[in-house]
């Protein structure tokens, strides 16, 4: 880099927080510590092994046609398990499409994750049953939301007040691509101005579909929070521990009117950006495998099995716990069913509307006609 | 459910059509689980592994390796395994809305009894929406299928007419909701018409194949080519393209960049009618030019190139000649005449023939043309050109001096209109102000489309690109 400009990929590094390297070692922070016992350090495994497994089952679905496309999680596991945990039941969720860390942290059934992307669904899942957002698809566009909603938690005076069963706050996800967007740049903006009780957790996984995050931003990400007036903290997304243990601090100083925080996650895609990419023909595979040493769920085998915390009965019940998820959702996904077309005017309006259902009968006519010509047709074929 | 089971080449690329078979993981009689990988397959988009739906043994590969399937095609066929779990076995999707013990990871949302309650959402109904809608999911009807229910009387016979019992096309989708390909079942029902298309009825007909006997594997309910090549008995599939193999010759398959650069020639050579004129020019002003930008400050650490001097010599010329940086837009009946030039250059890589292309190269400074090309040429040796890189490009410079030649009548890149061929540049003798003098000359030679462009066209712009390197000032004063 020339003129002064940071290079994202490298200067933020040193002031990274991480208290498990990419070996399993475990290093002390000033300012962070997970405080974990046994039983949640296990319960940390598990979620990222079934986050996997769940991931892995759902590449393969769209592999042999059951799925319109996946958008796989491989490598962001720890970024997404971590601040799941962190996060507390009155809290609220706005995610991307790339976050089901985040979604079935919430309650909300894999398979209608997975209906999204078999594309007879658009997961409507009851955002304020579940505390977690649909997956917005235009990117950044769930921040400035996350923000309004932060808002409202602090005109609902749910913050501050001590009550850690009260006091809420918004976790708001993005990606390093996002950071481009106009729209990230005014809900941080926004954000520090009104002490809005939100965190943006930006997880860089380095690659925007094809651009890598230095063609992105001249500075590491995470300082452009100092730029709006808010912390900024460079976290290492692969750290589960880390990530939990910061997340919890920002989120508890959001809850407590101290005002909103940036994370920058430092992690991998280890996969495509979706499975209709190919990631071969941007980046270099030395990369990829110098990420895979610096695999999440590895570095924290190593660190329980070291610690004495991890034995193999709990392995075998964690490898028999993943495959017959493995298994409901592969069933689960072969076994779903086409909406009814006519569900669409259904959901238009809350109560019955005389031109919806005029709209409706028009349909379904046309509808009998299409289904009559096919028939008729000599070509047959089509549905 | 037992008996073999069938796997479609699905569409892994959202709209993706046909993909190519690269190369087999397993053969038949190996024994496969669910999702190990089958087969690695390339589509227009990237090269893809496929695991197997199902636990057996293989059976029959029903396509080769190097081969163009089309998506919905059977390739693969699974018996004596574990089929499915029918949709029955799978959890209710309304399960895991009961409460926290069903929380997949993290601790849910439902263990602090005094959780916040939201605006406008009574407590008591919060369970509901979701769970009602995962159950809706779970039992609403499948969308109706285009089997028939009404009398086949009623219908207008199909142009081949099939007496035997058939499967019911779309009984699967009907019945049993959107299951695998594989439980597709061909239970025989009463006589209705099978679906297919045209060219599969032809091979059907050409095989001598009965058709009510095929399986329905495709959308809806129609027979495909796999279905009817499954049923001939001598022919199964791999032996259709067996050719014999002579120990003093090698079989290259025709594949990838090949395949593309022959359909793009044939295309280009074949509709569009090529005319090709030649000029010599002598040089050897411009490679004073280009020795001194080598040493102008400016252009310190950029490659300077001849190639970069007749590149800029072809934009002066395509100004004052717009007509050769056109397209020949047969559909719409118009000549598309672009005021822009991406210009191609034509880069021998491990891979084969790429011509990617630099945008806008006219808007560029000398400067920035260097570097461009310099860029484009190497990212396209190094396997990483971008399909954005090959395509939309307006006009093309084959650089086929490079390999020791005088010059060559290039093939046009399809949808241009003209393509310079640059021979090598070398001393011969030439008459320089009255005498014979050794003086730096190469011949060009230019290809046009004759749809668009006339002999005349094309000799000026000839003429332009051969006068601005005879003498580069010349493109100071015509820009």
């Amino acid at each position: 880099m020339t003129d002064g400009a940071v290079s994202p990929t490298t200067s933020g590094a040193p002031t990274m927080v991480q208290l498990l390297d990419a070996s399993g070692v475990r290093h002390e922070h000033p300012e962070h510590d997970a405080h974990l016992e046994p039983d949640e350090l296990l319960g940390l495994l598990r979620d990222l092994v079934l986050l996997r497994r769940f991931d892995s089952e759902a590449e393969a679905l769209q592999r042999t046609g059951e799925l319109g496309l996946w958008v796989g999680t491989r490598g962001q596991e720890a970024a997404q398990i971590g601040a799941a945990r962190a996060v507390r039941p009155q809290d609220h969720l706005f995610p991307t499409y790339r976050d089901h860390g985040a979604t079935l942290s919430r309650d909300v059934d894999p398979l209608h994750i997975l209906s999204i992307y078999r594309g007879i669904d658009h997961g409507g899942w009851d955002p304020v049953q579940h505390g977690v957002h649909p997956y917005t698809l235009v990117i950044a566009a769930q921040l400035l939301p996350a923000v309004g909603y932060a808002m409202g938690v602090q005109r609902d005076g749910a913050m501050g007040t001590g009550d850690p069963a009260r006091d809420t706050a918004v976790l708001a996800y993005l990606g390093d691509g996002a950071t481009s967007q106009g729209e990230a740049s005014e809900a941080l903006s926004w954000a520090a101005v009104y002490n809005a009780p939100v965190v943006f957790l930006c997880q860089n996984n380095q690659w925007a579909i094809s651009e890598p995050v230095e063609r992105q931003a001249r500075v590491p990400l995470h300082r452009r929070a100092e730029g709006v007036g808010m912390p900024g903290v460079m976290v290492d997304g692969n750290d589960v521990l880390a990530m939990f243990s910061v997340v919890r601090s920002a989120l508890d100083r959001a809850r407590s009117g101290g005002g909103p925080t940036f994370i920058e996650a430092w992690t991998y895609r280890m996969g495509a950006h979706t499975t209709s990419d190919d990631p071969t023909r941007y980046r270099d595979s030395v990369e990829v495998e110098q990420w895979r040493e610096k695999d999440p769920i590895d570095r924290f085998r190593t660190y329980l099995r070291a610690e004495g915390v991890l034995d193999d009965d709990f392995e075998e019940q964690l490898a028999a716990e993943s495959e017959a998820l493995a298994e409901r959702i592969r069933a689960g996904v072969r076994g779903m069913t086409d909406p009814d077309p006519v569900g669409m005017f259904d959901h238009a309006y809350a109560e019955p509307h005389a031109q919806v259902e005029e709209e409706r009968d028009a349909f379904l006519a046309a509808w009998a006609q299409h289904e009559q010509d096919l028939e008729q047709s000599p070509a047959g074929g089509g549905r | 459910m037992p008996g073999p089971q069938r796997f479609s080449l699905p569409d892994v690329g959202e709209g993706l059509t046909e993909a190519e078979i690269v190369s087999w993981k397993v053969q038949v009689g190996d024994v496969v689980a669910v999702n190990d990988v089958l087969v690695e397959i390339e589509t227009a988009k990237s090269l893809v592994e496929l695991p197997s739906p199902y636990a057996g043994t293989v059976e029959q590969l029903l396509a080769a390796e190097g081969e163009t399937v089309e998506v919905g095609a059977t390739i693969v066929v699974v018996g004596d395994g574990t089929a499915p779990a029918a949709p029955a076995d799978a959890a209710p999707q309304g399960e895991a809305e009961e409460g926290s013990g069903a929380t997949l990871v993290g601790y849910g949302t439902r263990e602090a009894p005094s959780r916040r309650r939201r605006r406008g959402s009574a407590p008591a109904a919060e369970q509901a929406p979701a769970t009602q809608q995962a159950a809706a999911a779970a039992q609403a009807p499948a969308p109706q299928a285009p089997a028939p229910q009404a009398p086949a009387s009623d219908l207008t016979p199909l142009e081949v007419s099939e007496p035997e019992l058939v499967p019911r096309p779309g009984a699967d989708a009907d019945e049993l909701g959107a299951q695998a390909p594989g439980a597709r079942a061909a239970e025989p029902v009463a006589a209705v018409h099978v679906l297919a298309k045209p060219p599969v009825r032809k091979l059907a007909r050409d095989l001598g194949v009965d058709l009510g006997r095929a399986r329905a594997s495709g959308p809806g309910g129609t027979v495909t080519r796999a279905d009817v090549l499954a049923l001939v008995p001598a022919a199964p599939a791999e032996p259709e393209r067996r050719v014999e193999r002579h120990p003093r010759e090698r079989h290259v398959p025709i594949r990838g960049v090949r395949k593309a650069t022959a359909a793009a020639m044939v295309e280009s050579a074949f509709s569009a009618p090529h005319v090709t004129v030649f000029t010599t020019v002598d040089v050897t002003r411009t490679m004073r030019m280009v020795q001194l930008l080598k040493q102008d400050r400016e252009f310190e650490g950029v490659r300077v190139s001849p190639l970069l001097l007749v590149a800029k010599a072809l934009i002066v010329a395509v100004q004052r000649n717009p007509d050769i940086n056109s397209t020949w837009d047969e559909q719409n009946q118009v000549i598309v005449v672009k005021n822009y030039v991406n210009l191609g250059i034509a880069v021998a890589t491990p891979r084969g023939l790429l011509v990617p292309n630099v945008k806008d190269a006219d808007e560029m400074t000398m400067k920035e043309l260097a570097i461009a090309l310099g860029a484009l040429t190497a990212t396209a040796r190094d396997g990483r050109a971008t399909p954005k890189d090959l395509s939309e490009g307006t006009i093309t410079i084959t650089n086929v001096g490079t390999f020791g030649i005088e010059t060559g009548t290039p093939i046009l890149n399809p949808g241009e209109a003209a393509i310079l061929a640059v021979g090598k540049i070398a001393e011969r003798p030439w008459v320089h102000k009255g005498k014979v003098k050794p003086r730096l000359t190469v011949t060009l030679g230019l290809s046009i489309d004759h749809r668009m462009l006339d002999g005349e066209s094309g000799s000026r712009a000839l003429a332009d690109i051969a006068a601005v390197l005879e003498d580069p000032v010349r493109a100071l004063a015509w820009t």
